[in-house]
């Protein structure tokens, strides 16, 4: 578990991470989303104690990472998978780092194993490309059987079978009970992976919610419909109480609308459908919304007695955004 | 098994994996031993010629080491390098998160560095006196004569204290060619200048390399008035090297990673 409270960093005149009060728990992926220069980086170097916060606190288990001991065996964490030293050996910067926090050698060799790079354990990594120097930061992670993993963007510079792969090494660490928490950019990426999301944008906490929760507040799901009776399907939904929208290229949609129950109306009155699909609006579109505020309310941020209201907004771009979709549609 | 001993290994691990170390240390040995041997040989043709002031004041021992003014160049190249890789590299970021105790990491990484430079520099040292005075033939000082020992000895601790040295400047500047930008024009002219221009000398001699290089010598030179012995001097040399490192853990404990 790892837990922050009102942590804040200051670089010189700018707050890079404003008083993040969150909790990541373990057993879940937690992703932790928000646009490039949002903070994510110096938050996750003030966890591992590389960065000294301005002000707040940041807790492993209820200990600062320094008070650790083999914090290795503890915490695992890839921020940069460059953080090597080019004309050292994969094997050779996996064993100095294993000796340093007393992990046993034959370790070594199973992370390698695992994250395939045994055929080039003797190579120096300065000839590694990105996907594999990432393979050899995420060895380095796993080397001490930590029950938490931290990964600063880690699907970067991997192909589409790297992506893949990692995605279901995180599902299946946080199945084993560990603690994942994730940084990413990219919206869909941790609608694919994460089971928890806390937002950033400015260095303020935007949202701290399950994904399932995120997923339906910030999704419009819709059904899509297409008949060659098309004037007969719209009598009899409206018959039925259904509310249509009428859509380019002849096909309609049914806001909030459930594919089951549209299908056997149909085939009650024996209407022919070409097409009948649930689907959701993209949550990469939720959340630009949701940062694009951050960045917005940032800039009106000297206005007097500006202190953020954290639950307020929360709500507020949640509704704000149903509301935007209903005026839309 | 202790926190620091792990570090030890694991520095040990590191210091080893690395090409620099193997390049710098032989090449601080053979720099120091073949202009040793070739100022030797012709300080022995020269010697009949050589006015009586200077056949008296002869001291073979320090003729021997006089490619260490060289050689130590190589020396300082080799602790900037272990210290100032971590940062160039970004590998300081997984160290720390590895070792979180910053004095345990830099202290564990300097002790193992150190260790290794010893061996080399005292190596270095007596492999140059005993090929030096083989050149030097028949004005050949001895190992038993009084202070020649000492002087070889410390011929490896002061290598070995411009090591350490360089590892506390590079601890606190972080960047490799900055600390060698420094280093290297400070040890090979600044504090030569100072140490010859007569207005300078009385506080050149208390630089670092002045003050340690005074236990290379058995025979002090002509009219020479310097105010600390040879372990004086050397125990200024390690005051030096304390304030380095004081500096560079500093440093580390403040600054962000």
């Amino acid at each position: 578990m790892i837990e922050l409270e009102g942590l804040t960093k200051r670089y010189g005149g700018k707050l890079a991470v404003d008083g993040l009060t969150f909790t990541v728990r373990p057993g879940l992926v937690t992703g932790f989303l928000g646009p490039n220069g949002a903070g994510k980086s110096t938050t996750m170097r003030m966890v591992l104690g590389l960065d000294h916060p301005t002000a707040g606190d940041v807790r492993i288990d209820g200990r600062h990472y320094d008070e650790l001991k083999d914090p290795l065996t503890c915490v695992g964490a890839v921020l940069d998978a460059g953080d090597v030293h080019g004309g050292r050996s994969a094997f050779n910067h996996l064993l100095c780092l294993a000796q340093s926090n007393g992990i046993p050698l034959t370790r070594v060799h199973e992370v390698l194993d695992t994250v395939g790079l045994t055929s080039v354990a003797h190579k120096k990594a300065k000839g590694f490309s990105l996907g594999m120097s990432q393979r050899l930061g995420i060895a380095a992670a796993l080397l001490g059987d930590p029950r938490i993993l931290m990964f600063d963007e880690p699907a970067n510079g991997l192909d589409p079978e790297g992506i893949h792969w990692i995605r279901t090494l995180m599902k299946s660490l946080a199945a084993q009970g560990r603690t994942v928490f994730v940084s990413s950019h990219v919206m869909s990426e941790m609608a694919l992976t994460a089971d928890h999301l806390v937002v950033i944008g400015q260095g303020r906490l935007l949202a701290d919610t399950s994904m399932a929760d995120f997923i339906r507040q910030n999704s419009r799901s819709y059904v899509r419909i297409r008949s060659p009776q098309r004037e007969r399907l719209l009598h009899v939904l409206h018959e039925a109480g259904i509310t249509v929208v009428e859509c380019g290229g002849g096909a309609l949609e049914v806001d909030d609308g459930k594919a089951e129950l549209i299908g056997e109306l149909a085939a009650r009155h024996r209407i022919v459908l070409h097409e009948l699909s649930p689907r959701h609006a993209s949550l990469e579109e939720a959340f630009m919304r949701l940062t694009a505020q951050a960045v917005e309310y940032h800039a009106h941020s000297d206005v007097p007695g500006g202190s953020w209201p954290r639950q307020a907004s929360r709500a507020g771009w949640g509704t704000g955004w149903g509301a935007g979709r209903r005026k839309g549609a | 098994m202790t926190a620091v001993t792990q570090v030890l290994r694991s520095e040990w691990t590191k210091i080893r994996s690395v090409a620099s170390t193997l390049w710098t240390l032989s090449l601080a040995l053979v720099v120091t031993v073949v202009l040793g041997v070739l100022i030797s040989a012709l300080t022995r043709n020269e010697f009949d010629r050589a006015n009586p002031a200077d056949r008296l004041f002869f001291d073979p021992t320090y003729v021997s080491f006089a490619g260490m003014s060289l050689g130590q160049l190589a020396m300082i190249v080799f602790g900037v390098l272990v210290v100032s890789n971590e940062y160039s590299t970004g590998m300081i970021r997984t160290s720390l998160a590895a070792v979180p105790r910053r004095g345990t990491f830099l202290f564990g990484k300097i002790a193992v560095a150190a260790a290794l430079a010893l061996v080399v520099s005292v190596v270095t040292s007596f492999v140059a006196f005993f090929l030096g005075q083989a050149m030097l033939g028949p004005y050949r000082a001895s190992l038993g004569d009084p202070g020649v020992l000492r002087a070889v000895f410390g011929g490896g601790l002061y290598m070995t204290l411009i090591a350490v040295f360089s590892m506390g400047i590079a601890a606190m500047l972080r960047s490799p060619m900055l600390s060698l930008g420094i280093l290297m024009p400070f040890f090979f002219l600044i504090s030569t200048v100072l140490g010859s221009v007569s207005a300078t000398k009385k506080v050149g001699r208390f630089l670092p390399d002045q003050a340690g290089s005074r236990i290379l010598q058995v025979v002090p030179s002509f009219g020479d008035d310097t105010p600390y012995g040879p372990w004086g001097g050397l125990g200024i040399m390690v005051l030096w090297v304390a304030a380095a490192l004081a500096g560079g853990y500093v440093l580390l404990r403040r600054r962000d990673a």
